[in-house]
């Protein structure tokens, strides 16, 4: 088992023609990834092959989901087009969408994200690196040779983090890892993840990963004292982070006395979560926790 | 800055007073002696509680406004040299309301604040006297209507007299909000003036990055860059994330969230070696490439503060050898320029050929250690004892 995406899932990539989409396609289908086709609007019914694969091009996502079947949707769409690229498949009802552009406006998302209410498809991202289930499927970027199947469930806002916590735990390996992104505004939230790894069975325990800025695990801390059974190990970047500067991701920022990591890891640490000091600490506690299941 | 969040409301049609920017005593004379009678002198710098850190002052004279201009200009508010002034005349408040507009990440979408109880820090409202703070939910797609604004301002019970008119400022502030890209629109006071008028005195602006680069090409005239520090603005024009922070160990990573680790992780080891701290953040992204390695040491070796730098890289995307490489070519490209310690911790894609590559090199600043606390305390020992 796993969450959002299996072995079973047909994916389509939205911006496959582009550079991003081009290269990150063939890793994908190299993964062993099911991609079934792509969308770009002015290259409909041409193919391109990559990864050693013929891919077909259709105009609209609703198009390729009717001759696919596909259920996934990666987008690598420029971000002045984003917004219209997620509403493009928001409409076809597609059931996934990962967002891996960085860069979209916020307003634009915070748009998406009001789009979303009441419809069928949940968004990833944006400014994430997508979802992996190891050795089942990939949408998106992370590199699918670092860790295989496993107990662990992961969470993380950081492409990099995410990758170096399955590095450090493939011993063990992953139901599915996913990386929700940076920015202020993101579809898919630390909550949504922990009450998914929650519900599937072969999740034994979850790592989450957090960062500086807003207050999104202030309240997942809030969301696993009352809902989360499993054992949650916590990780939060960005002690060392100045006051009012953005580090890196979009939402990064610790604004006065709010979004700090300090905050964020007593607010874990009140809601029963182990909350390592390094990535290799926080691993350590993970291994501990496997150990004794 | 308060001048250029003003030249905005301007632009939309928001009731404000925009003044004179001046740089020079003589320049704030020229001003006030044109505006003629009362003005008002005060510091334009990115941070709030300039009152109280005496870089507002009233001048009743154009003599006056010189003087309070050669005292503010040059003077240091929360660690920001203020280098101009904003000169206007002075329009003494009947009141002083307060209104904004912001991003609100906690409901994924936007909200309005408002209150009749202007003129200090929000903040201090809410802890006094809650109920005055009146919070709207907007939602993204509708954004703000007639009748949105007009319960936005009946709720925060502005005076039935000025209701017209706040409505129309309320609609006026929402189109700055979404026309320019912002994450915060914030009036404070608004002022109600002599004959019952509405007016931006004072305000603040914050725009989005992302929007700014997409579609307002035109926002690039507010980046002031003489607040900032040197080495920022030359990483700036090379296109690199950096931070410059106030530490020994000079860093540089892939991916923010990696790199914010690693300044925490160099923070840990330095208790054990003599206190010493990150100096930077620096994120080289994916494309670790020799000339974005050079760029990056180029910048953190021209801070002085700098001892040691730690090169903390997981090959994700970008494998290890194209890393070691991107090093390698870096050190060819800054020859006699690469005079600091350089600890490496490789990980991840191809990481066998990445170190591989480095211990062939075997240059002599070049140490590897295969984790990334061990490196850390590496790279904090090596500052320590330099």
């Amino acid at each position: 088992m796993s969450i959002y995406l299996n072995k079973d899932s047909k994916i389509i990539v939205q911006g496959m023609t582009g550079g991003m989409g081009a290269k990150h396609t063939t890793l994908m289908v190299e993964s062993g990834a099911n991609i079934v086709g792509g969308v770009n609007a002015r290259k409909a019914g041409t193919t391109v092959e990559l990864g050693g694969k013929e891919l077909p091009v259709y105009g609209t996502v609703e198009e390729a989901m009717k001759e696919t079947g596909a259920d996934v949707s990666v987008a690598f769409v420029p971000p002045a087009f984003t917004k219209d690229a997620c509403i493009e498949a928001i409409d076809a009802e597609i059931p996934l969408l990962v967002v891996i552009t960085e860069g979209v406006p916020v307003l634009d998302t915070a748009e998406v994200v009001a789009y979303l209410e009441g419809k069928s498809t949940r968004m990833i991202g944006p400014n994430c690196p997508g979802i992996i289930t190891p050795e089942e499927s990939l949408a998106g970027i992370t590199p699918h040779t670092i860790a295989g199947k496993g107990p662990v469930g992961l969470v993380s806002k950081s492409g990099t983090l995410t990758y170096q916590m399955m590095y450090e735990l493939k011993d063990y390996g992953f139901t599915t890892a996913i990386g929700i992104g940076g920015d202020p505004i993101i579809g898919t939230t630390h909550i949504d993840a922990l009450e998914a790894f929650e519900n599937d069975p072969e999740t034994k325990a979850i790592v989450m990963i957090g960062e500086i800025g807003g207050d999104a695990e202030e309240r997942a801390a809030a969301y696993i004292k009352e809902h989360v059974t499993k054992p949650v190990v916590g990780y939060v970047a960005g002690f060392t982070a100045p006051e009012g500067k953005t580090m890196g991701h979009a939402g990064a920022i610790v604004s006065g006395s709010s979004g700090t990591a300090q905050a964020k890891k007593e607010a874990l640490e009140a809601a029963g979560v182990k909350v390592g000091k390094t990535p290799s600490e926080t691993a350590e506690l993970m291994r501990e926790i496997l150990n004794q299941l | 800055m308060e001048f250029q969040a003003k030249e905005l409301f301007a632009k939309h049609g928001v009731a404000t007073t925009l003044g004179v920017v001046a740089e020079t005593p003589e320049a704030a004379r020229a001003a006030a002696e044109e505006m003629g009678g009362v003005t008002v002198v005060k510091a334009q710098v990115k941070a709030g509680g300039r009152g109280k850190a005496g870089g507002v002052k009233i001048a009743k004279t154009a003599d006056e406004a010189e003087s309070y201009a050669r005292d503010i200009i040059g003077m240091e508010i929360k660690g920001l040299r203020v280098n101009r002034v904003l000169v206007t005349p002075a329009t003494p408040p009947v009141e002083e309301y307060y209104f904004s507009f912001l991003l609100d990440r906690s409901n994924r979408s936007h909200l309005c604040i408002a209150s009749v109880e202007g003129g200090v820090e929000i903040e201090e409202v809410a802890k006094t006297n809650p109920d005055a703070v009146r919070q709207t939910p907007i939602n993204a797609i509708e954004g703000v209507t007639p009748e949105k604004a007009a319960e936005i301002v009946d709720d925060a019970k502005f005076p039935a007299e000025l209701r017209d008119q706040a409505i129309e400022m309320v609609q006026k502030l929402w189109k700055v909000y979404v026309e320019e890209d912002a994450t915060l629109v914030e009036v404070n006071p608004l002022a109600r003036l002599e004959g019952d008028k509405l007016e931006a005195l004072d305000g603040k602006v914050s725009l989005d990055a992302n929007a700014s680069e997409v579609r307002h090409p035109d926002h690039e005239q507010f980046e002031i860059r003489d607040e900032e520090d040197p080495l920022e603005a030359a990483a700036k024009d090379k296109g690199l994330n950096y931070v410059k922070l106030d530490g020994q160990v000079g860093i540089i990573g892939n991916g923010a969230g990696l790199v914010m680790s690693t300044l925490d992780v160099v923070a840990y080891a330095g208790e054990d070696h003599g206190g010493v701290k990150p100096a930077n953040f620096l994120d080289i992204g994916g494309g670790a490439n020799a000339q974005v390695m050079a760029d990056g040491l180029h910048i953190i070796l021209g801070d002085p503060q700098v001892k040691s730098v730690f090169v903390n890289v997981f090959g994700g995307i970008t494998a290890c050898d194209e890393v070691a490489n991107g090093i390698k070519g870096a050190l060819e490209i800054l020859g006699d320029e690469a005079s600091k310690p350089l600890v490496v911790r490789l990980d991840g894609n191809n990481v066998d050929e990445g170190r591989r590559i480095l211990d062939e090199l075997n240059h002599p600043l070049v140490t590897q250690v295969d984790t990334m606390d061990g490196a850390a305390d590496k790279a904090a020992e090596l500052a320590h004892q330099a």
